[in-house]
């Protein structure tokens, strides 16, 4: 009964679909930046290049409350972006969300392009091609595998709490996402409440990867 | 025209030692050898993938740009449609898009490939994946064509597809410099061979006089050695 009436909340919908959009918004935008930056530094060589490689891979165990609290002193009235008013939107949630999601799909797609890039790498020089544009064919080449790097990346950013809390402000009807709820509402006891949000936080994280594991597997089978 | 091209010197690493050659238009060239005999380290060094340890690599002309190509081996094809990673190809090469189209039509009818070029590249069989390489590296139609081992992994029917291409592009006017430990293959295809051994060329000879009378020892055992499994 009481997941019933709780399923029939708009309250929760509302809450559930602001933290849908935070998180893919994060997860989007990170992509979009990450994919081409993990290929460039595959497939480029420049001087310092191994300690970018180092610290690449070491910002994917970046603490949300950390990066939370640098974007609240970026954003804060006083800050240098405090003009901007971001400070407990749902925007400063996503910028937070991509700073700790960037590293995540950078990191894992310049592992996969390195990869590729050893067989790869032959024919395109072959065929005359170089540098970023070399990087990008391998890059939309092994899209599909790719997907991972993403839901690895969609996973950090649907779980995480601590950031969106400290930039978001857990504001009812502004900020209030899932994980702010239910860390809310455990605390102040209500545990069923809490419990619900829980499950559906757990289902939509699985009926996502459910649905990226089936495009992956059809064009798998599609392009071999 | 970019031949002949000229190597002097040219060593790399342990692999190959010191050697001048000069590789002229006309007669396709076998390279001959057995396996770890540098076949392939000589061909990307001609071809450009490699740079040599000492010594130098210069075409008559001074950019030899896309004027020869290479396939090997195993072909790596794009994740797209045959016709796509020819198209990919002269994309690469800054053929314009209308010329594009017109050119890989051509280099895919050329390898009897016209019927199944919208399909996915790689989940063509491995005789039509070498096919499409060919096709690819033939699309801009180079003066020379480098091709290294290009039915190694191939069964008969498909390496007699492939030798009938090659004979094709050779008639065509293309410079043939291939790659190969088969025996058959090399008199069905070539001219005239290098013979390369550990690291050495040890002869060069037109085909018919290499293998009647071979001038090396090295020469005679391989040919020897090699002829059961013609």
């Amino acid at each position: 009964m009481l997941y019933i009436t709780l399923l029939d909340d708009p309250r929760l919908w509302q809450i559930v679909a602001l933290s849908l959009a935070v998180s893919l918004s994060a997860v989007a935008i990170a992509t979009l930046v990450g994919m081409p930056l993990g290929a460039a530094i595959a497939v480029g060589r420049f001087p310092g290049r191994q300690a970018v490689i180092v610290l690449l891979n070491a910002l994917m165990g970046l603490p949300p409350v950390v990066v939370g609290l640098f974007i609240y002193l970026l954003l804060s009235r006083a800050g240098p972006l405090g003009e901007l008013g971001l400070l407990f939107t749902p925007q400063a949630m996503v910028i937070a969300q991509t700073v700790l999601v960037l590293p995540i799909i950078a990191a894992l797609a310049r592992q996969s392009v390195e990869d590729a890039w050893r067989e790869y790498e032959e024919q395109l020089r072959s065929l005359g091609v170089h540098g970023l544009r070399g990087a990008l064919t391998v890059l939309w080449d092994i899209r599909f595998s790719l997907l991972t790097a993403v839901l690895a990346g969609l996973g950090r950013a649907s779980a995480e709490v601590g950031a969106v809390m400290i930039v978001g402000g857990n504001i009812d009807g502004v900020t209030r996402v899932m994980t702010t709820t239910i860390a809310l509402e455990t605390s102040k006891g209500d545990l069923p409440l809490a419990l619900g949000l829980g499950v559906v936080l757990i289902a939509i994280v699985l009926a996502l990867n459910a649905a990226a594991h089936l495009v992956k597997e059809a064009a798998q089978r599609r392009f071999g | 025209m970019i031949l002949p091209l000229r190597l002097e010197n040219v060593s790399f690493r342990e692999i190959l030692k010191p050697l001048s050659l000069e590789i002229e238009a006309g007669p396709s060239t076998i390279i001959l050898g057995a396996n770890g005999a540098g076949k392939s380290v000589l061909m990307r060094i001609m071809h450009g993938l490699l740079a040599p340890s000492t010594g130098s690599v210069s075409w008559q002309g001074n950019d030899p740009g896309r004027s020869q190509a290479m396939v090997f081996q195993r072909p790596v094809m794009l994740r797209r449609s045959a016709y796509a990673n020819v198209s990919y190809a002269l994309k690469v090469a800054g053929v314009p898009a209308k010329e594009r189209e017109r050119l890989a039509a051509e280099a895919l009818d050329e390898v009897g490939l016209r019927q199944i070029a919208h399909r996915p590249a790689r989940v063509l069989s491995g005789g039509e994946q070498q096919r499409l390489a060919l096709a690819r590296a033939w699309a801009l139609h180079p003066e020379v064509l480098f091709l290294d081992e290009p039915t190694a992994n191939l069964d008969p029917g498909a390496t007699r597809e492939i030798e009938t291409i090659i004979k094709a592009f050779d008639a065509a006017g293309t410079k043939i410099v291939m790659s190969t430990h088969n025996l058959g293959q090399a008199r069905r295809l070539g001219d005239e061979v290098l013979y390369l051994h550990e690291g050495r060329i040890v002869e060069r000879a037109p085909i018919e006089r290499f293998f009647a009378q071979p001038g090396t020892p090295e020469a005679r055992a391989f040919i020897k050695g090699e002829l059961p499994w013609v």
